[in-house]
């Protein structure tokens, strides 16, 4: 009777857990509704939930990242040089910016093999790669400008039905962050590999190619997510997604997953980005001054982790 | 004793090279060092390396703290320090507020809020129980918010005496690089043969063997993380000093730059390998490798390309090994 009780309460508080990054996007929603209902619409949550569409791509690049046990220090001047190429090579030479777009992709996959194979630090390795990424872009694009593709402008700005874009894609990408990363053969040996390589290597796969497969895909939602970005945006700047470094980490931890490895939660860091954009727009509402902007966003983001650890308390984890 | 101790000595630095974390990060400086001189278009050997010193004095201050920091154990770092640099600069220029009567204060008021600032950051580790790099980021925002409100237009100049210490050579040597050395001595000393120090590479190698073995692990940590935030809170007010003033950026280079002098130094990231002398090194490197590009006439993005792509491989020649956790 008593460990059915234990297992209840702890089945309760694992799902609490769970729904912490959506309670906390529901939470904020009703406040920015509260102070100004005329968000509650098409247009208004268009408005509102726009930017948060490249920062949910970044996000699950550096998902895929922490799944295998990682750091990626460079998501923001990674997306940052998708967005200048976005901006410079795509719409004048198409070739060429799908074959850099590529070759970004192959050298993201290099880094990771780099990493298993020296057993280097993903910190640090990561940190390399953005001074490269960053200054590739200020090489290819010196003072901000540049214009993006007609098609890509288009689709950002398509209506459609039922609700704006940015809901059907933060819906699209948890679903297919969940397919890929939660549920595929795939995603199960990324996790793997962050949980306990030991054992993949055991059932003999290759760890390099394993973690440069990781990479590669972070690499690709790095793509999306500068695309998109610069599609919004219609220009780009070499320092346009710096702040994406620490937003993506931020929203991914705030989405449930977790430091060591192994566990992650797509559609709750989807979840975690979308709070963290709405969040900065939610402080214009309420009036708070500029200078205080940032600081209530990071006392947002320790409200929301204390309340897991509130859940992880009254469930008597150590 | 006397006797005793160099020949202790003796053994631990034989013990050491034959590790040896330290050496890559050295040579690849004086590498770096040779490459500038031979394109010779700098000022001379004498001005490159007081410039060198006295940049990468800075970067010891703040970095030796960072070391601390991560060795406490995997996942550790602090990454509030551009914030803190921010705010304890712009609070030492409000209490030196241009008066030579005052520098003394000034430095302590920047040590003391840097050492609040570590503490709120050790608070919000240990009591929400939030991943170490979390915390600190999430504290660094609200202490850049702080930052802002005070040191927003702020335009107090230095006063007179302070801009003199910190720019002053002796014998060739920057003051500022004295100072870094002594302290760098001190946390050598303390990381070697203090308690403290035995404990935090007791903790990062293993926190559970340390809590089971009597190792006061709260302590431990809090002590580190007060004292990364305290050196960096110093080095802000030296860096106002350095640049005439305070600005809220001026911390910024310093979160990338303190994590990779510290890695590159050979400390281990994944905690309980710190690595004093690897930092002096590395700090060298990294300033003389943007020095050695400039000579050499390479464009701005092309001088962060390379510095990307020189850090990825010192890095991985120097085979960092088995400290990935």
């Amino acid at each position: 009777m008593s460990t059915l009780f234990a297992l209840e309460g702890r089945s309760a508080g694992a799902a609490l857990r769970a729904m912490l990054p959506l309670l906390a996007l529901g939470g904020l929603l009703a406040a920015v509704f509260y102070r100004q209902p005329l968000a509650m619409s098409y247009f208004g949550l268009n408005l509102l939930l726009n930017l948060a569409i490249p920062v949910a791509f970044a996000t699950m690049a550096q998902v895929v990242i922490l799944a295998v046990g990682d750091l990626d220090l460079s998501t923001g001047t990674f997306v940052s040089l998708v967005a200048t190429i976005g901006a410079t090579l795509l719409p004048t030479e198409p070739l060429l910016g799908v074959v850099a777009l590529a070759v970004l992709t192959g050298v993201y996959a290099l880094a990771g093999a780099l990493v298993e194979w020296r057993k280097l630090p993903s910190i640090v390795v990561t940190l390399g790669l953005s001074f490269i990424w960053l200054g590739c872009a200020v090489l290819l694009l010196p003072v901000p400008g540049g214009k993006a593709p007609q098609w890509l402008v288009a689709a950002m700005n398509v209506k459609t039905p039922l609700a704006p874009l940015p809901i059907w894609v933060a819906l699209a990408t948890a679903f297919m962050g969940y397919l890929l990363i939660t549920r595929s053969s795939f995603g199960t040996r990324i996790r793997g590999l962050g949980g306990h390589a030991a054992a993949l290597a055991r059932a003999g796969h290759s760890l390099v190619l394993l973690r440069a497969q990781a990479y590669a895909l972070a690499g690709f939602f790095g793509v999306i997510a500068g695309l998109l970005l610069v599609g919004q945006a219609t220009s780009a700047d070499a320092n346009i997604a710096s702040r994406y470094t620490l937003v993506s980490i931020a929203a991914a931890i705030l989405g449930g997953c977790e430091f060591s490895g192994g566990r992650v939660s797509p559609a709750g860091a989807v979840a975690g980005a979308l709070t963290m954009t709405l969040a900065a727009s939610f402080l214009t509402f309420l009036n708070v001054p500029p200078d205080f902007q940032i600081g209530v966003q990071g006392a947002i983001l320790v409200l929301v982790l204390g309340l897991r650890a509130g859940i992880d308390l009254l469930e008597g984890k150590p | 004793m006397s006797a005793i101790a160099p020949l202790a000595n003796l053994r631990i630095w034989r013990h050491r090279a034959a590790r040896a974390p330290w050496l890559g990060s050295t040579l690849a400086a004086l590498a770096a060092f040779v490459i500038t001189i031979a394109n010779g278009q700098i000022q001379g050997v004498a001005g490159l390396l007081a410039a060198a010193l006295s940049f990468s004095a800075l970067t010891v201050l703040v970095a030796l703290g960072q070391m601390l920091v991560i060795s406490t154990g995997p996942g550790n770092a602090d990454l509030s320090i551009p914030s803190t640099i921010a705010l304890s600069s712009a609070v030492s220029m409000l209490v030196m507020n241009g008066s030579d009567a005052m520098v003394l204060p000034g430095l302590l008021a920047a040590t003391g809020v840097g050492a609040a600032v570590g503490l709120s950051n050790f608070g919000l580790i240990r009591l929400l129980r939030i991943p170490p790099i979390i915390a600190t980021l999430a504290n660094s925002l609200m202490v850049m918010s702080v930052a802002i409100s005070f040191g927003r237009g702020l335009k107090i100049k230095p006063p007179p005496i302070f801009i003199e210490l910190v720019t002053l050579r002796i014998g060739g040597i920057p003051l500022l690089a004295m100072l870094a050395l002594v302290v760098s001595l001190l946390v050598w000393l303390v990381v070697e043969r203090t308690a403290f120090g035995r404990s935090l590479c007791a903790l990062g190698q293993n926190a559970r063997a340390a809590e089971f073995s009597g190792v006061r692990t709260v302590r431990t940590s809090l002590l580190a993380y007060v004292i990364c935030a305290g050196l960096a809170g110093l080095t802000g007010a030296l860096i106002a000093g350095f640049a005439g003033g305070n600005s809220l950026d001026q911390g910024d280079e310093y979160l990338l730059l303190t994590i990779a002098v510290v890695v590159i130094g050979g400390t281990s990231v994944s905690g309980g390998r710190p690595c004093v002398p690897g930092i002096w090194g590395a700090a060298l490197f990294m300033f003389l490798l943007v020095a050695m590009l400039n000579a050499a006439g390479a464009s701005a993005g092309l001088r962060m390309l390379l510095t990307g792509a020189i850090i990825i491989s010192v890095i991985a020649l120097a085979g960092a090994g088995s400290d990935r956790s």
